[in-house]
């Protein structure tokens, strides 16, 4: 489903250059959920805006859905994120000024559908994250899990193969963290392949798989037990130094 | 996607009121000052009569002193013909129609007691002067080449002083006192008002038009004022009104309509011939330098588009350009704002051909806000300029349809034009870097 080889990316300036990956090997397969997860700067946030074709990058192969997207253009690049991905942000990215129904509506304008399917993909995705009787509502009347909520329907409206997660409850209390990682394992249980960033090990472990980003490599696959134990230290070093 | 785009761009107009307003504002003012030049410009410059302003041609002759030319150019010919050129032009009757023509003055004294007599202009012409230069009746028609040659006391009426005089009604017929004569009214004209008045531009090119038109001749009969300029480049031979008509003065206008390219060669011929039989008689003593200028080379020739008018319609058109210089600066502010939605956009599938036609429509639809809002302050311009320079203006202060769909274009155009760099710049926004950042 997605297989990243050797993926190289690296951030220039003038005076020095940063590899935010270096030799990135990872295979995702069919309908797997996997959780990525490591320190902050260790990669992950690039290696998933990479995985959206988001960004270019320097070196290595990948392949999504048995296609080589390595040398795609903007256009055709454009046209893969709008069939075959879905993203969830952690700050919901919702547009202010459109209702509920027009947000989840945006991805699949640029699809090219007829405005009969457009409903009823929106209803239905809607309906699938409980808010189907707040079409009309716009994002600010809203909670940050209702929000949230709504970013998976317009993630989910045009049926993507693979759903992107970046920290998708890194601005919920606990409480709908919980309830958006419910809905996750349901979309994930109807076939939907998710890859998501986070760094809170409780919603890692709900994941089928983790893999642990370190110094843009792919480190071992770690237990959850072990990379919480390790982010702890991590934490208590900073607060002694 | 274009009814798509056309929401999302009302949504962000509405989104950012001031901001929206301000480039509209900034659009307004530049469309506003071209749109009032331009219209000047082009009403100066209209073809007065587009149906045969290229078979209509102005008579000059080079009559004038031997020793300096009619003007600063060596080649200049005087812009009128003297009594004698017009007379003989017209006895001789080379073009399929002919009309010299002049300008005078005479105080009718309408009929009724109550009616004060008043000083009203005339145009004194052949009787070609009314189908040559397609004028329209309202009552009767011209008088006949024998009422001409005859030096009858005929008139014909401009609409305004029929209304004036007889209150609109069927005025042909009666009997009208002018300068002293008894005329009788033969017709009435419609309602006309060639802009240019191209027929006589010595009187000034957007004057209105004159109040009565009698036939040519009678100016000798009855001793008619000059009107308009006179120029002599030697002093008349004797004293009067008859030495004056026999003399080397220009006062006369001199208009021929040829049909074709051979019959206008063969009037310049014509000319020319005359020419070599007057230089035979002692006159014309300069090279022979004769000229038949159609209706648009004769608007040309005499700068009907005043030089200060074109030096506007530059300086209005850079107006525009500072105007665009600030919408640019605003619309890449505006574009930048939106950088997130931008990023989102581009996450979710929007390719950069997608983000590029929908900021170009807001920035159209700004464009048209602002060219509507530049109408109204147009509008408002052409009223100060016809305010500022009274009558002499009236004339060129008014806008017609193709200058509304001019300003609208020039608006849409000139703001997309604007709009293309801001959007040039929000397409290439780098999604990656907008999503975390909201």
């Amino acid at each position: 489903m997605l297989t990243m080889n050797n993926i190289t990316k690296v951030f220039r300036t003038d005076l020095v250059q940063t590899y935010a990956l270096r030799e990135f090997n990872l295979n995702v397969g069919e309908g797997e959920f996997v959780a990525v997860t490591g320190p902050s700067g260790s990669g992950k946030t690039t290696f998933l805006n990479i995985a959206g074709l988001l960004e270019t990058f320097d070196g290595g192969s990948y392949s999504l859905d048995g296609e080589d997207v390595s040398h795609l253009n903007d256009k055709a690049r454009s046209r893969f994120r709008n069939e075959k991905i879905g993203f969830i942000f952690q700050s919901f990215n919702l547009i202010p000024d459109l209702n509920l129904f027009d947000n989840v509506d945006v991805p699949l304008r640029y699809r090219g559908f007829n405005s009969s399917e457009r409903k009823r993909r929106i209803e239905q995705s809607l309906e699938m994250v409980g808010l189907a009787n707040r079409m009309k509502h716009l994002p600010s009347q809203l909670s940050g899990g209702q929000q949230q909520r709504v970013a998976i329907a317009r993630a989910l409206a045009g049926e993507p193969r693979f759903l992107l997660a970046d920290e998708p409850t890194g601005n919920l209390d606990t409480k709908m963290a919980h309830s958006v990682m419910d809905l996750l394992k349901d979309i994930n249980e109807k076939g939907t392949t998710i890859v998501m960033v986070t760094h809170d090990p409780s919603l890692a472990k709900q994941a089928k798989r983790n893999i642990y980003v370190r110094d843009g490599r792919v480190s071992e696959l770690h237990e959850v037990a072990a990379f919480a134990e390790e982010e702890s230290q991590t934490t208590a070093k900073a607060s002694n130094g | 996607m274009f009814s798509y785009y056309l929401r999302l761009a009302m949504l962000s107009i509405k989104r950012n009121p001031i901001l929206s307003s301000l480039m509209v504002a900034a659009i307004a003012l530049g469309i506003g000052a071209c749109m009032t030049t331009i219209t000047v410009n082009y009403i100066m410059s209209a073809d007065p009569i587009p149906s045969k302003s290229d078979k209509l041609f102005y008579v000059q002759l080079d009559s004038w002193d031997p020793n300096n030319s009619a003007d600063a150019d060596e080649y200049s010919l005087p812009s009128q013909v003297t009594w004698t050129e017009a007379t003989n032009l017209m006895r001789a009757k080379k073009a399929v129609r002919q009309s010299a023509m002049a300008s005078s003055g005479a105080v009718i004294e309408p009929p009724g007691q109550d009616a004060k007599p008043y000083n009203a202009s005339i145009r004194l012409a052949f009787t070609d002067f009314f189908p040559m230069f397609e004028v329209p009746f309202l009552y009767g028609a011209p008088w006949s080449h024998e009422q001409d040659q005859a030096r009858e006391q005929v008139v014909v009426l401009s609409q305004e002083t029929n209304d004036k005089i007889f209150g609109g009604e069927n005025s042909v017929g009666n009997s009208l006192t002018i300068g002293g004569n008894v005329f009788t009214v033969v017709g009435v004209l419609k309602q006309w008002e060639p802009m240019p008045k191209f027929y006589d531009v010595t009187t000034g090119a957007f004057n209105e038009p004159e109040e009565l038109y009698m036939p040519f001749l009678l100016k000798e009969e009855l001793e008619l004022p000059n009107g308009g300029n006179t120029n002599c480049w030697k002093t008349p031979d004797g004293e009067g009104f008859k030495a004056f008509l026999q003399s080397e003065c220009i006062n006369f206008q001199m208009w021929v309509e040829l049909p074709d390219e051979n019959a206008e060669a063969a009037y310049l011929d014509f000319l020319n011939s005359y020419a070599a039989e007057q230089k035979a008689m002692g006159r014309f003593q300069r090279p022979i330098n004769n000229r038949l200028s159609d209706v648009m080379e004769w608007m040309e020739d005499q700068e009907v588009v005043a030089d200060d008018a074109r030096i506007m319609l530059w300086l209005s058109f850079m107006f525009l350009l500072v105007c665009l210089l600030n919408t640019i600066g605003l619309l890449l502010s505006k574009f930048t704002g939106k950088a997130a939605e931008i990023g989102l956009r581009r996450a979710v599938g929007a390719s950069k051909g997608d983000l590029f036609m929908q900021h170009l429509v807001e920035t159209g639809c700004i464009g048209l806000a602002g060219g509507l809002a530049g109408l109204g302050l147009a509008y408002l311009g052409l009223i100060g300029i016809g305010t500022l320079y009274g009558d002499f203006a009236k004339n060129m202060t008014s806008m017609d349809l193709t200058m509304v769909a001019v300003a609208l274009g020039l608006a849409l155009l000139s703001s997309i034009a604007a709009g293309l760099y801001p959007t040039w710049r929000a397409c290439n926004i780098a999604p990656a870097g907008q999503l975390k950042s909201q």
